[in-house]
């Protein structure tokens, strides 16, 4: 790597974060104007900069189309697991069957396993609860736990196969 | 009193929005009150309200854009920004309650004995 290079590479680690953060601003300003559009543009080269110690390993998104299409399955699972929960809490609560499961991880990336974490969360009647490092597992509990190979199998078809891909 | 000038059908797609968001916002709140132990009341405001929240920036977002000229971007943050929050948040709570062992309901299967 070049001098010059590496240079660049300090002052804007994270060029399509900064990016992001400077289109952040505008939107929350939710005002379009040549001084906001400077002022985004330097909180998005500062942020990143002063935050850089903290950030972990950076993952590269290698795919951005089955992001796309994980994102749209994402949407409609939100949109079900909404439906599930809410039937699950007007319904008597002795058909609950809630439990623990461990679901052991594919992924080894750390953004890719926060992702997969959220999206856990966020879908059918599961909240992840914990993460071994050593063991790489996450501990999940759902709301209703009928099957434990099944719940597992669905996840890893559902969010765990696609994250891989896209983070490959 | 505010005249609201807009034709009927898109007040009442809004108003549909509104009144869809704070059912589930209130299904997830009694859900909250009414589940039997930590663990499952965690899943209460981790999804109804993500979704009810939703429905009503949705419902906020339609009436504003349409009120004002321009669309008005903001609620789709608040969306954004909900929907990454609310997963850690339940993330945390939860692994706090394992650290202080809280216990399950009886008939939780394989809790742990951390």
């Amino acid at each position: 790597m070049t001098p010059s290079m590496r240079k660049w590479q300090f002052w804007l680690p994270h060029p399509l974060f900064s990016l992001f953060l400077a289109l952040l601003w505008l939107l929350m300003i939710n005002d379009f104007s040549m001084a906001h559009a400077l002022l985004g543009l330097v909180l998005g080269v500062a942020i990143p900069l002063v935050t850089h110690a903290f950030w972990p390993e950076e993952a590269r998104i290698r795919r951005p189309l089955p992001l796309l299409r994980y994102l749209l399955v994402l949407l409609v699972d939100i949109l079900r697991s909404n439906l599930v929960v809410a039937l699950r809490i007007l319904r008597p609560a002795r058909h609950l069957k809630p439990g623990f499961f461990t679901y052991p991880l594919a992924l080894e990336d750390d953004f890719a396993i926060t992702i997969l974490a959220s999206t856990i969360s966020l879908t059918p009647g599961t909240v992840s609860i914990h993460y071994d490092a050593e063991a790489n597992t996450l501990l999940v509990h759902a709301l209703h736990l009928e099957d434990e190979a099944g719940a597992i199998a669905g996840i890893r078809e559902r969010y765990e196969q696609p994250l891989e891909e896209i983070f490959r | 009193m505010i005249a609201i000038d807009m034709a009927w059908p898109l007040q009442l797609v809004i108003a549909a929005f509104l009144l869809v968001g704070a059912v589930v916002a209130l299904i997830g709140s009694w859900g909250l009150a009414k589940l039997p132990d930590f663990y499952t009341r965690l899943h209460g405001p981790t999804k109804a309200s993500t979704l009810g929240v939703g429905c009503t920036l949705i419902g906020s977002l339609l009436y504003f854009s349409l009120q004002q000229d321009g669309i008005s971007v903001q609620e789709a943050l608040v969306t954004i920004f909900l929907f990454a929050t609310a997963p850690v948040s339940a993330h945390m709570m939860g692994k706090a309650a394992l650290r202080r062992r809280l216990p399950g309901v009886t008939g939780t299967r394989n809790m742990p004995d951390r």
